[in-house]
């Protein structure tokens, strides 16, 4: 009985010997610079650019979407169509990134060369789409759908749980005055839901900072710092440069990944923690 | 502007399953009608077909007609959204917008409206609305504050002010008193008091003597049996209903002997 | 009256408001899909530029219309409703698109050869030339042997954490130093997990170890946070007045838990382990990091690299010929079907074990 709880204590603080082992790991490691003549920091400051810019596209393709989703569920579906959609949207969940990334490097880039070509050729005085447009197509833009894909069921999922939650009488009071679906929706659903789709979109956010292999295979990439979405150049994030870089023999640059690994891991970690904070928050406001 | 409506041989469904049957009736303008019976008997359910709120419900339909000053509610050219307009309805617990200000949550069914509200226009509105819904004097002082910051009567009659303010034909109220106290409760009849110079005024209760202190006529639903759709068993103004029902299930329910 | 009533002006006027017709929705769209054909037909498009164009005439045209018809607000209102079903299609399409081509170039892939053999050279019977590998047995067995490890570390364990935090943990300061800690494992990027279990054998067995159990311990580190939460979740579930009966019958705390309160909540545990070993069986970036890639089969945990179905996929990509491209779609394709069997399987457990409270 009491053997019992001292496995558990005894697990606990293995929990916590693991953790701190693994950060002195990274922790001495810090101390060696990358040999091609740069600061560390430096270096990751610009694989930290190249991740968030790839999140940050994923999430502005993705929420829109999401929340149209999570609507469409909510609100708009007919009763039999809403769980069989849902369950499919949490198909996209269980395709394995390797997948994504294989199908975004070999479908997805080549189908939208010439629409990015399109895009480069009629709108290339917007900072975003100038320079020469990539001739594979393996863009950081279409990294980044596929990103947003890939994230889509979770902040989905989040969202039509708010939206499902939003008290029936709200709704009628809106109603009652004579609102059309959508003008209740803006009027009792939205404000209602609001930290409810902040912690969602976080934590697609969280998601999509972490995410390697579709990004690894979508992008031949390297540290850069460029806000043009449509060239060849791509920014590498921190998770696909380590999957580029892994297997140099070179012990230096090995410990040097595994730093910019811990620098990803505490980012991830701060965007996630923010985002319990704020359900945490909202669900005090709520009770 | 009140108008009167007339009810034809109404069916209610939800799905296949008849809630409420062959329901006819004229509630009158300018006056409160009240409608009374046993739980589930369907009254709150052919109250919500008056202005079409019963289709929040996916599979809710009606066979039958309802005609506000000559035009049927059920035709297919009505939208339902014009209807809510002109037909408002109070909720049986308060429901003000969390997130908006008393003063907001009054001119909420009004902004839906009209493109541009003018300052001086919204105040005026605002003022009119809370005066007839008695809460002007208590909360002129604290118009930016949030709606749910008042108590539960303070907060129906808030709710009020909301139905009123987009000046609708009829007012329909869902048992609007059944979550307050009794000096809440006592404040709100005599706001209906007031209130049917102006409106038409329906109200569902639970309370038969509210029932018999606010209403001009009175509508006692019933059940045939368990199972069976709800319907209409006698209407009839206010004081014959209460001193000399002409059936014999009204008598027992108003002298109650269920209920 | 006063100056209010004039702007509202609608109670003066009748309650007949004109609208759509009722097939109004479905004359539009099938409008534009002719338009959009023949536009398609006269420029030479392809029948998804056709769709594309289709979609957004429909969804341009029919509030148009009711904007013309019923007024703004309902425009407004009929644009929301073609937005969302708009974006419906828009987001199962990519689904449907990598489902279709998965199936399409994975399938050929697949064949006896394909499933028996690893990617070591052949020796052609016939020709007597070398012919390169085309077999993924030796990922399979990879994936298999590395999972499994990965299991059976993290199921006990896991178990045993949520016990605690269920049965004995309630309030003390460690089981919330515990919760914290599946927290941030939840949180942990996956290649994370594998530079983890990197750094900690290159301190122990020295730089450049690579070896299958220690992709074990790294998906481990993403399965136990899964396991975790949905056996508490599972425990919790269990009502109290089954332990209480318990416990008013003798019966000591321990003995409860594995004699009322697992076997009650067996069913959603399992679904829960399943649904963790379908989330990580896919994992590819830890697995590269910790375990390596390579062409033979290797059935030994604990020495040296082993190839898994995830990496098999990437290296077969990364070789950027159409041979590689072939296999990494059969793998693909294979990945996929295992992770939906295990998806459906776990579904499928999850009802029938699920607690008979008519829920």
């Amino acid at each position: 009985m009491t053997a019992g709880v001292i496995i558990m204590v005894a697990l606990g603080a293995v929990f916590v010997f693991l953790a701190v082992q693994g950060a002195q790991g990274f922790h001495t490691d810090r101390s060696v610079y990358e040999p091609a003549a740069h600061n560390f920091w430096t270096y990751a400051a610009k694989l930290l650019f190249g991740t968030t810019l790839a999140a940050v596209l994923a999430m502005i393709i993705a929420v829109p979407f999401a929340i149209g989703l999570a609507l469409f569920i909510s609100h708009y579906a007919p009763r039999r169509l809403a769980v069989p959609v849902a369950y499919v949207i949490d198909l996209l969940a269980a395709v394995p990134s390797v997948v994504y990334g294989l199908w975004g490097a070999r479908s997805l880039a080549s189908a939208a060369q010439p629409v990015q070509r399109w895009l480069g050729d009629h709108l290339g005085w917007f900072p975003l789409f100038s320079g020469q447009v990539s001739a594979t197509g393996r863009t950081i833009l279409v990294a980044a759908v596929v990103l947003a894909i890939m994230i889509l069921p979770i902040t989905t999922a989040i969202c039509r749980e708010v939206f499902q939650q939003t008290p029936r009488l709200l709704e009628e009071a809106a109603l009652g005055l004579g609102a059309t679906r959508w003008e209740m929706i803006r009027m009792a659903v939205f404000p209602h839901a609001r930290s409810g789709m902040v912690a969602g979109v976080m934590l697609g956010l969280g998601r999509a900072l972490g995410e390697t292999m579709a990004v690894a295979m979508v992008l031949s990439a390297s540290p850069l710092v460029t806000l043009k979405v449509l060239t060849s150049d791509n920014p590498a994030t921190i998770a696909s440069n380590i999957a580029a870089n892994y297997n140099s023999e070179d012990n230096r640059i090995q410990t040097v990944l595994i730093a910019t690994g811990l620098v990803l891991f505490v980012f991830t970690f701060l965007v996630n923690f923010a985002a319990r904070l704020i359900v945490a928050r909202s669900e005090r406001k709520l009770a | 502007m009140a108008k009167s409506i007339d009810v034809t041989d109404l069916d209610i469904y939800y799905g296949d399953f008849k809630a409420v049957e062959g329901v006819t009736m004229t509630i009158k303008a300018k006056s409160v009608t009240a409608f009374i019976g046993p739980s589930g008997c369907g009254k709150s359910t052919f109250l919500r077909s008056l202005n079409r709120m019963h289709e929040v419900i996916p599979g809710a339909r009606v066979e039958g007609k309802v005609m506000v000053d000559g035009q049927s509610l059920y035709d297919p050219s009505i939208d339902p959204v014009e209807v809510r307009r002109r037909i408002g309805m109070v909720f049986q617990r308060p429901n003000p917008f969390p997130t908006m200000s008393i003063y907001d949550n009054v001119l909420a069914g009004n902004r839906l409206n009209a493109r541009r509200l003018g300052r001086a226009e919204a105040d005026a509105i605002v003022e009119k609305s809370l005066r007839g819904a008695n809460l002007w004097n208590e909360v002129k002082d604290r118009l930016g504050k949030p709606g749910m910051g008042l108590s539960g009567g303070q907060q129906q009659r808030l709710c009020i002010a909301r139905a009123i303010a987009v000046e609708p034909e009829v007012l329909l109220m869902d048992e609007p008193c059944s979550a307050l106290d009794p000096i809440s409760t006592a404040a709100i009849e005599d706001l209906i008091h007031e209130l049917k110079s102006s409106y038409t005024i329906v109200i569902v209760t639970h309370n038969m003597q509210q029932a018999a202190r606010v209403s001009d006529d009175t509508g006692f639903f019933n059940l045939k049996a368990a199972g069976q759709p709800g319907h209409l068993v006698e209407f009839n103004p206010t004081k014959t209903m209460f001193t000399n029902p002409e059936n014999e299930s009204t008598e027992a329910y108003i002298s109650g002997r269920f209920g | 009256m006063t100056t209010a009533d004039v702007t509202m002006q609608t109670h003066s006027l009748p309650l007949h408001r004109l609208r759509l017709p009722q097939y109004a929705v479905p004359m539009v769209m099938g409008t534009a899909v002719v338009v959009a054909a023949l536009l398609g037909l006269l420029l030479g498009w392809g029948w998804v530029p056709m769709a594309i164009v289709a979609i957004l005439l429909t969804d341009v045209a029919l509030p148009l219309w009711s904007r013309l018809v019923e007024g703004r607000r309902a425009a407004v209102d009929r644009l929301v409703t073609a937005l969302i079903w708009t974006a419906l299609v828009c987001a199962l399409a990519p689904l449907a698109w990598l489902l279709i081509k998965t199936l399409a170039s994975g399938i050929p892939a697949i064949n006896g050869h394909f499933l028996t053999h690893n990617m070591v050279q052949q020796l052609d019977p016939v020709t007597f030339k070398t012919m390169p590998g085309s077999g993924v047995v030796h990922a399979l067995l990879g994936t298999l042997l590395v999972t499994l490890g990965a299991t059976i570390i993290s199921v006990p364990v896991g178990l045993m954490t949520s016990v605690y935090l269920v049965e004995y943990g309630r309030g003390r300061p460690i089981a919330r130093v515990i919760t914290l800690l599946v927290d941030v494992m939840t949180g942990i990027p996956s290649i994370v997990a594998g530079l983890f279990a990197l750094a900690l054998f290159s301190v122990f067995f020295g730089v450049g170890t690579r070896m299958g159990v220690m992709g074990s311990i790294a998906l481990s580190l993403l399965m136990i946070p899964t396991v975790v939460r949905s056996a508490e979740e599972m425990m919790r579930l269990v009502p109290g007045d089954l332990r209480e009966a318990s416990y008013a019958l003798g019966v000591p705390k321990w003995r409860t838990i594995l004699k009322v309160v697992l076997p009650t909540s067996i069913g959603g545990i399992i679904t829960g382990v399943m649904l963790a070993i379908s989330r990580v069986i896919g994992e590819t970036a830890p697995l590269l990091v910790a375990v390596g890639s390579i062409d033979v089969t290797n059935t030994n945990l604990f020495s040296g690299r082993m190839q898994t179905l995830p990496v098999f996929i990437m290296t077969e990509y990364q070789t950027s010929t159409p041979a590689g491209y072939r296999l990494a779609w059969g793998g693909a394709l294979l990945l996929i079907a295992i992770v939906m069997v295990l998806n459906l399987a776990a579904r499928i457990i999850g009802k029938i074990f699920a607690p008979k409270t008519g829920h």
